[in-house]
């Protein structure tokens, strides 16, 4: 394995582990669910496929002919992530889940429902 | 019911999604992780299988009018945007002052009440900057935004409706 592909992968799971990283830290630091909602949506999903890159990387240059089921993992979680964030939000929405009820959108006003 | 356009490629009753068909001998041949003959032959035999046995359940095909601009859209706007999106959210997280965010919901109408064109736009809109889509009215002509520093809704509704609504309505053509 040559220095570059050392270099690239090195690359790839430094900026990996920092996404995923950030992203707990997000969580920790917001005020409140919706907030915290951002961290694992978006940096744990790049922190993930990031790592996924570099272990194609690798496997392809190490292992025996090119690695590119690594590209289903981070295919499956950005197709998957979208939903749950969607789902915890629509149920915490419904429960009113808000340390300052003010910031929710009004109830009332527009009747919201299960819907397909 | 919305009505669809035709699809380019036309399906029959032994092959109801061909468009799946592929999807599926591509995922089967990255799944087994080598291209030989025989795996090619498999995944070709489930790539049948697995839309006839299941075409109960989607009887209707996304109609793609135009599978260039979807190329573009999702290997271009939508990477890009997921990488400025995670280094701003990143950039959010770690600032001094946690306090200073300016987290709120925003409602964006909806020129389309396609279900396949919103589900692709709020989860879109999951992934890229600093907003969440927490919720679709029942009527599907408002879609519920969690943004995480929004410092203008009418500038920030009007990026993703030009962004993202548009073109995906383009190649949906609805």
């Amino acid at each position: 394995m040559t220095f570059v592909i050392e270099l690239l992968v090195s690359f790839f799971l430094v900026v990996g582990a920092f996404f995923a990283m950030a992203g707990s830290i997000g969580s920790f630091r917001l005020p409140d669910f919706f907030s915290r909602l951002h961290g694992p949506t978006k940096s744990t999903t790049l922190g993930v496929g990031a790592m996924a890159i570099a272990s194609a990387i690798y496997f392809s240059f190490h292992g025996e002919g090119i690695s590119f089921h690594e590209v289903l993992i981070t295919l499956f979680l950005f197709i998957t992530a979208p939903v749950s964030a969607h789902f915890l939000a629509k149920a915490a929405l419904h429960q009113r889940l808000h340390e300052n009820k003010a910031a929710l959108p009004p109830e009332s006003e527009k009747e919201t429902g299960p819907h397909v | 019911m919305p009505t669809y356009r035709k699809s380019p490629i036309p399906g029959n009753r032994w092959l109801p999604h061909p468009l799946m068909t592929l999807v599926l001998v591509i995922i089967w041949l990255f799944l087994v992780n080598t291209i030989t003959f025989g795996h090619l032959l498999l995944g070709t035999l489930l790539g049948i299988a697995i839309p006839w046995f299941t075409n109960r359940f989607w009887p209707e095909r996304p109609k793609i009018a135009k599978p260039f601009l979807l190329f573009r859209f999702f290997f271009i706007t939508f990477v890009t945007d997921v990488i400025v999106a995670n280094i701003t959210v990143v950039r959010l997280f770690l600032q001094p002052d946690i306090s200073r965010l300016r987290p709120r919901f925003i409602e964006i109408p909806l020129d389309t009440q396609d279900p396949m064109v919103i589900t692709i736009l709020a989860s879109v809109i999951s992934l890229t900057p600093g907003t969440v889509s927490a919720e679709v009215t029942e009527d599907r002509q408002t879609l519920i935004v969690h943004g995480l520093d929004v410092a203008d809704e009418a500038l920030a509704v009007q990026t993703i409706k030009t962004r993202y609504e548009a073109p995906l309505k383009e190649i949906f053509s609805c």
